[in-house]
């Protein structure tokens, strides 16, 4: 365990020598987190945009055919409780390893909370602005795109953040996968115990959870300015 | 001749079976590994630890989870502990635990109890909540006092909310506890982990137990939190 110490001494500093816990360490080598932190947002941004496009096909299917809802929220329930470890070795003889595997199991994970949370904002718009909305002419596909998607935008951010902050805390084991990412920075070889970069590249999950969390939710305000008009 | 076929990982997944069914030498050589005993023995491990994490953090969460909705305060925090809980990386808090405070049992169980306890404290709080306040006045007014309101009203009524909880943490418990090896825990996990000892069948026999290990848990809780709905509200949708 020495040895994988001293490999990470850079700066002759012996408090990374005694496996202490050492800001100053995080500072001058903060240039190792870079990279694992962008391949850590790739992923998380790519598997939640790719779960989305997938989640809403399905909900705008199941919206015509009410019947395929049960089905599709057993599916994607299954890819729920799989745990990703096993899904990234599942995968592998099939897949590989690398970025491709990961990201289908970090995908397939988030499915359930997105469709399940388009599903139920679309049917918690109120009956009367559908009328209101058919009053005025609307074409159904018209009246999916300018009446029910708007007023459904809080319930769909809702399962988005879901979603983004638990896909940043299981991207960090994409780093068994072959993929990067912050663990990366958690796992030497089988080893979790180097301190100061468990609390680093931890912290930096945490802190990238919370960042996007921030952007969603000011998308979500950009995108539904009538509820800023009145006082929550 | 079948690995020209596109379906040839079906070999794999073969090989992976023969794993689960057959001892056979380590890759390391001299020992033997897999086959149903040990299988076994890894799965009880799992379990273990799972359920010994599950059930400190039931033991803490729960009571706190009815005293804050019985009292109606801390809502901030029940609510946003669930939040907080799912930013945090169960690899870093593993890794956190290990580094800190060293591998083995304990602290692997505390690191998951921590996992645990926000969707069942959240849950609970929720749960409490949504009773129906006229419900808890009729109590009040045959003659309750606090504790047995909590008790006969709240906790009954929460049981289905508690059991989703419950049921969302165990999974994700579950989930974690396979990568417990690296914290000297051999859970089934260490199929997935230690490659070099089990080889390529092994780990992809990791996978499969762990999969299964994670539905067959998922299935019982989803029937637990089914029977937990007390009676009268079974048969009383239609009211």
């Amino acid at each position: 365990m020495l040895a994988q110490v001293e490999i990470r001494e850079r700066s002759g500093d012996s408090c990374i020598a005694r496996n202490d816990f050492c800001p100053g360490w995080i500072v001058d080598n903060f240039d190792r987190y870079t990279d694992p932190l962008a391949e850590h947002l790739f992923l998380t941004v790519a598997a939640v945009a790719c779960g989305f496009v997938i989640a809403f096909t399905l909900a705008l299917l199941a919206r015509r055919r009410r019947w395929i809802v049960g089905p599709i929220v057993g599916v994607t329930g299954v890819l729920y409780t799989l745990p990703s470890l096993a899904v990234f070795f599942l995968l592998l003889p099939i897949t590989g390893r690398g970025t491709t595997t990961a990201l289908i199991a970090l995908t397939a994970y988030t499915l359930q909370i997105i469709f399940r949370n388009i599903i139920t904002g679309l049917d918690n718009v109120p009956p009367d602005a559908r009328d209101a909305g058919r009053g005025m002419g609307l074409t159904d596909r018209q009246l999916l795109w300018r009446v029910e998607l708007p007023l459904a935008v809080p319930d769909i951010v809702a399962g988005l953040r879901i979603a983004t902050t638990t896909t940043v805390g299981l991207a960090t084991l994409a780093v068994f996968a072959g993929a990067g990412g912050l663990g990366e920075q958690i796992v030497t070889g089988s080893n979790i115990t180097f301190k100061t970069g468990v609390v680093a590249a931890g912290g930096l999950a945490v802190l990238l959870a919370l960042v996007l969390d921030v952007v969603l939710l000011t998308v979500q305000r950009l995108m539904t300015p009538w509820r800023r008009a009145q006082p929550a | 001749m079948m690995v020209d076929l596109p379906l040839g990982f079906l070999s794999d997944f073969s090989e992976a079976f023969d794993f689960i069914f057959n001892t056979r030498e380590a890759q390391t050589g001299g020992v033997q590994v897999g086959g149903p005993a040990e299988v076994l023995e890894f799965t009880w491990e799992h379990v273990k630890v799972s359920g010994a994490a599950i059930g400190v953090a039931c033991a803490v969460a729960i009571p706190a989870g009815l005293a804050l909705g019985h009292a109606g305060k801390g809502e901030l925090l029940a609510i946003s502990i669930s939040n907080i809980g799912r930013a945090v990386p169960s690899l870093a808090l593993i890794a956190f635990f290990v580094a800190y405070l060293g591998v083995g049992f304990t602290n692997v169980t505390l690191a998951l109890v921590l996992l645990a306890i926000p969707p069942i404290l959240t849950n609970t709080y929720v749960g409490v909540r949504q009773v129906d306040r006229d419900v808890i006045d009729a109590g009040r007014g045959m003659g309750l006092n606090p504790q047995q309101v909590v008790r006969r009203i709240e906790l009954p009524l929460a049981l289905p909310s508690i059991f989703g909880g419950i049921r969302t943490s165990a999974v994700n418990v579950v989930a974690t506890a396979t990568i417990a090896p690296l914290a000297g825990v051999l859970t089934l996990g260490d199929y997935i982990l230690s490659a070099n000892v089990y080889g390529q069948d092994g780990r992809l026999a990791g996978a499969i137990l762990v999969a299964l290990l994670a539905l067959c848990v998922e299935a019982a809780f989803a029937g637990l939190q089914r029977l937990s709905v007390p009676r009268g509200l079974a048969l009383g949708d239609h009211i």
